[in-house]
């Protein structure tokens, strides 16, 4: 009886283990299937749709690495957010894009050839990589599996990091404001309503009393 | 092959990587391209940092990769904004064209 339960979870955990590697070459293929037609796509929308598609599979990668709280913030971040605020100015800006795109088959030689070389030194160093045998002990902040992402992410993040929260926020903060200052901008022609020039008038500074001669005029 | 451990991951995120460096280069005019190019590689660095975290069993991956999404979405923001104001002023994005500041 125990042998056979042991052989049913050893069957289902191989199982799993194949599920996790079809969703991982599933995902990972759309994902750089997906940034391959953002960078060689003719229109920018549907660069920018691929970009979507892109951050929604690395969500999933995400997923499957255990990382729950950030493939969920990837997505209302990037998709929900980001991306769409690209896609807004990319209709909003009124650009001849297949004049931009001119210079693409003069830049293509150059960009394979550079391409090339960061691919075969990335391969060389995330094939040829070896962790220290004391890594995993030097941990500083090791997983608990008893304990879910988001827990886990939230108690380190509000206690041992809450100065890099709260600098990340001033950054958000800084974006924000900069944002605002660089697209507003008063158009001289348009009336507005100023209140505190209107709240400033009083009888004083407004009337002025004449006192008009009989016959002869101001 | 069907075990996907860390080397799976670093494969993957160079290959992205090397996307977002390669569409900068050949989207040298477009400079909403470019950013979107940028954008991938933050995803690429993400995903080395969470590989990482997993195969580590250490949280510190993820935590830096919450400030990476951070600071890019504030590049995003601030980078359209620029964008859109300097579209504003010339009518142009063209980048050969933001030469203003040449000596």
């Amino acid at each position: 009886m125990g042998a056979l339960r042991e052989r049913t979870r050893r069957i289902g955990a191989v199982r799993t283990k194949n599920v996790q590697a079809v969703f991982f070459y599933l995902f990972a293929t759309i994902m750089i299937a997906s940034a391959g037609v953002v960078i060689f796509a003719r229109n920018p929308v549907h660069s920018v749709l691929f970009l979507i598609l892109a951050f929604c599979n690395g969500a999933g990668l995400f997923l499957l690495a255990g990382a729950e709280f950030l493939a969920m913030i990837l997505i209302v971040v990037y998709v929900g957010a980001v991306a769409v605020l690209f896609l807004f100015v990319v209709m909003m800006l009124d650009v001849d894009f297949a004049e931009l795109k001119q210079g693409f088959a003069k830049y293509l030689p150059v960009g394979v050839g550079v391409g090339v070389v960061v691919l075969a030194e990335l391969g060389f160093v995330a094939l040829g990589w070896s962790s220290a045998p004391s890594a995993a002990d030097a941990a500083a902040n090791p997983i608990i599996p008893q304990m879910s992402n988001t827990a886990a992410l939230g108690q380190i993040l509000y206690t041992k990091y809450v100065i890099f929260f709260q600098a990340s926020a001033l950054v958000l903060l800084t974006a924000m404001i900069g944002a605002i200052v660089l697209t507003l901008h008063h158009k001289p022609n348009i009336k507005r309503q100023k209140i505190d020039e209107q709240n400033a008038r009083t009888r004083e500074n407004v009337i002025e009393i004449k006192k008009v001669p009989f016959r002869t005029g101001v | 092959m069907l075990t996907i451990g860390l080397t799976h991951y670093l494969v993957v995120a160079a290959v992205l990587f090397t996307l977002g460096v390669a569409g900068i280069i050949l989207n040298r005019k477009n400079i909403i391209v470019i950013l979107m190019s940028v954008e991938l590689i933050l995803l690429a660095v993400n995903l080395n940092f969470v590989a990482f975290s997993q195969s580590l069993a250490d949280l510190t991956g993820q935590v830096f990769a919450l400030f990476v999404l951070t600071v890019a979405a504030a590049e995003a923001a601030i980078g359209l904004a620029i964008l859109v104001a300097f579209y504003r002023n010339r009518g142009t994005i063209a980048v050969e064209d933001i030469n203003s500041l040449k000596g």
